[in-house]
């Protein structure tokens, strides 16, 4: 199986380091191993890591979305304002995850058939779902205090927080389809060559949808774990965060060119960056640093993995 | 030829690009089993024209008969479900791919939905062995292979999926010569199955030893037809450059 080949390598790097990085830190604070911290660690992981499997995917295509946190948002205030009108709980996550993944549509429909590059296109949505999720709310965050999203948001289920079933669940179907499908096969031969995908009959353009249908559909799948967490919807909710699942997935060794890297790397790339927010929280380190040190562990992440491949 | 249907027969092919007259009533035939040898200058036409067989380009004016029938081709798709498969001089693989990943590339077995990757690389390693091609891991991303083996990959898929018609674009350009020789030798595998083989080369020498007819364009005509050995390498490089058929008593200039 290809698993066991070059594929194998980034995932036992960066788990490496993972396990490395949470001896460190359980060695330098007795809080950091605890049920309380890890369950805190899961909850703050879970947004991120869910919008990293997204991620990984579109940029193993050789794309990009930067939209991400826009449609959480948005998918999000969709979920609150049908709450507001007492709209049934089930009815208005449905109706929140077919609007991120409409988003996500609009997003592949520009990119293809306007052949217009993803960085712009998805630059385009993170600007106009911001400003729907602003223009349906009027700017004020509605309350969501539906047992529901209650439960999603606090309630654990054998020991363990909701949302990392939301995670694990994710990461599980995205592995499969991209690991084991054709579209997951597709996705790697655009990501390779898209003009030698092209030749060889490969739908290019609707594999190149589906994607960022997929990215759309996880944003609003994160937009429901974060409704649970806030009992809330603010419009503002998410920003800057389409960056961190950039950054997990890069972490994760998933190359920015496209074609290489597993999806999973991305969940371990997401769980270091929140082990180290975490970490330096609970060292009392100011979260001025984190912000420094995170950026400096992108740029060290990156160059590793240039030093492995040029040997 | 023995076979009196031709795989191919292309007539009165016309194409220009706006102002510029590429093709004027260029014609070619193919048959079963044969190397073609088609040659000109750069500009001279002969990349048109196997585009509009590819289905890479369409004609202005013409028709194309497979077996005998009228054709469209209008997309390279519609090119593949004639038996007509490309061979490209820059290699059409993606490099981040295994072989077996490659030769199924846009045709993957699948259940459901869900890759046949053990059936495929059986079928691949079957392909493979087929045409004498030794490749130690099928597991290997064909970016990490030499040049010959990945030129051995594209011919091994073009072939794969019953092809009639193979266009090889000057397939040992970017090769070394151990490695053209290999890409030959599996060409003649190839033409032993029946199958029909255009060869496209600039290297005169390769061409005079390799097909069993030639037919040169210049300034978008059809200069002559003929069988290769009917003529000297001297003769061919001539009729390149000058685009005057050099008489023979057999060979009819025009096709």
């Amino acid at each position: 199986m290809q698993i066991a080949g070059i594929k194998s390598q980034p995932l036992v790097w960066i788990l490496l380091v993972a396990v490395l990085l949470a001896i460190v830190l359980s060695f330098l604070s007795p809080f950091f191993m605890t049920v309380g911290n890890m369950t805190n660690l899961s909850k703050q992981v879970s947004i991120v890591a869910i919008l990293a499997a997204g991620q990984a995917v579109v940029i193993i295509s050789g794309g990009i979305d930067l939209s991400v946190g826009s449609i959480l948002a948005l998918s999000a205030v969709v979920i609150g304002a049908l709450i507001q009108v007492d709209v049934d709980p089930f009815f208005a996550t449905l109706a929140g995850l077919a609007t991120g993944t409409l988003a996500g549509f609009v997003n592949g429909f520009v990119i293809t058939r306007g052949n217009i590059p993803p960085f712009i296109a998805t630059l385009g949505m993170l600007g106009i779902a911001r400003g729907l999720a602003l223009v349906i709310t009027k700017g004020v965050s509605y309350q969501v205090l539906v047992p529901f999203f209650l439960y999603i948001g606090n309630a654990k289920f054998l020991g363990l927080p909701i949302p990392l079933y939301f995670v694990v669940v994710t990461f599980l179907v995205v592995s499969v389809m991209l690991h084991m499908t054709v579209f997951g096969r597709h996705v790697y031969a655009i990501g390779g060559d898209e003009r030698v995908a092209r030749l060889e009959g490969i739908p290019v353009d609707r594999q190149k949808v589906k994607i960022y249908m997929l990215s759309g559909f996880l944003a609003a799948l994160a937009a429901v774990v974060m409704t649970g967490r806030l009992a809330a919807t603010p419009p503002s909710v998410a920003q800057g965060i389409e960056l961190q699942a950039i950054a997990a997935v890069i972490i994760g060794g998933v190359s920015f060119v496209g074609g290489r890297g597993i999806v999973l790397t991305a969940l371990i790339g997401a769980l270091i960056m929140a082990m180290i927010t975490n970490g330096l929280n609970i060292l009392g380190i100011s979260s001025f640093y984190q912000q420094v040190l995170i950026g400096f562990v992108i740029i060290v992440a990156v160059w590793l993995d240039n030093l492995k491949s040029r040997k | 030829m023995p076979d009196p249907t031709p795989l191919v027969e292309m007539r009165h092919i016309s194409k220009h690009f706006g102002g510029l007259q590429a093709l004027t009533d260029a014609q070619l035939e193919l048959y079963p089993g044969e190397v073609l040898g088609v040659l000109g200058h750069n500009g001279a036409g002969k990349s048109t024209l196997i585009k509009i067989l590819a289905g890479a380009e369409t004609a202005s004016e013409g028709v194309i008969f497979v077996e005998g029938h009228e054709v469209h081709i209008n997309d390279p798709n519609d090119a593949r479900v004639y038996g007509i498969e490309t061979i490209y001089q820059e290699l059409a693989l993606c490099g981040n791919l295994n072989a077996p990943a490659n030769l199924y590339m846009g045709r993957e077995l699948h259940k459901w939905g869900f890759l046949r990757k053990n059936a495929m690389k059986a079928e691949a390693t079957k392909a493979l062995s087929r045409l004498n091609i030794r490749i130690q891991s099928l597991d290997v991303e064909v970016e990490s292979m030499s040049g010959g083996q990945r030129q051995a990959v594209s011919i091994s898929r073009a072939v794969h999926f019953d092809t009639k018609i193979l266009i090889m674009d000057e397939p040992t350009a970017a090769l070394g010569m151990e490695e053209s020789k290999m890409v030959m030798e599996l060409t003649v595998e190839l033409k032993k199955q029946g199958i029909g083989i255009i060869w496209i080369s600039h290297d005169i020498h390769e061409v005079f030893n390799f097909t069993d007819r030639i037919t040169i364009l210049h300034g978008g005509k059809n200069v002559v037809t003929a069988p290769t050995k009917e003529f000297t390498q001297d003769e061919i490089v001539s009729m390149i450059i000058s685009g005057i058929p050099v008489e023979r008593g057999t060979s009819a200039a025009g096709g």
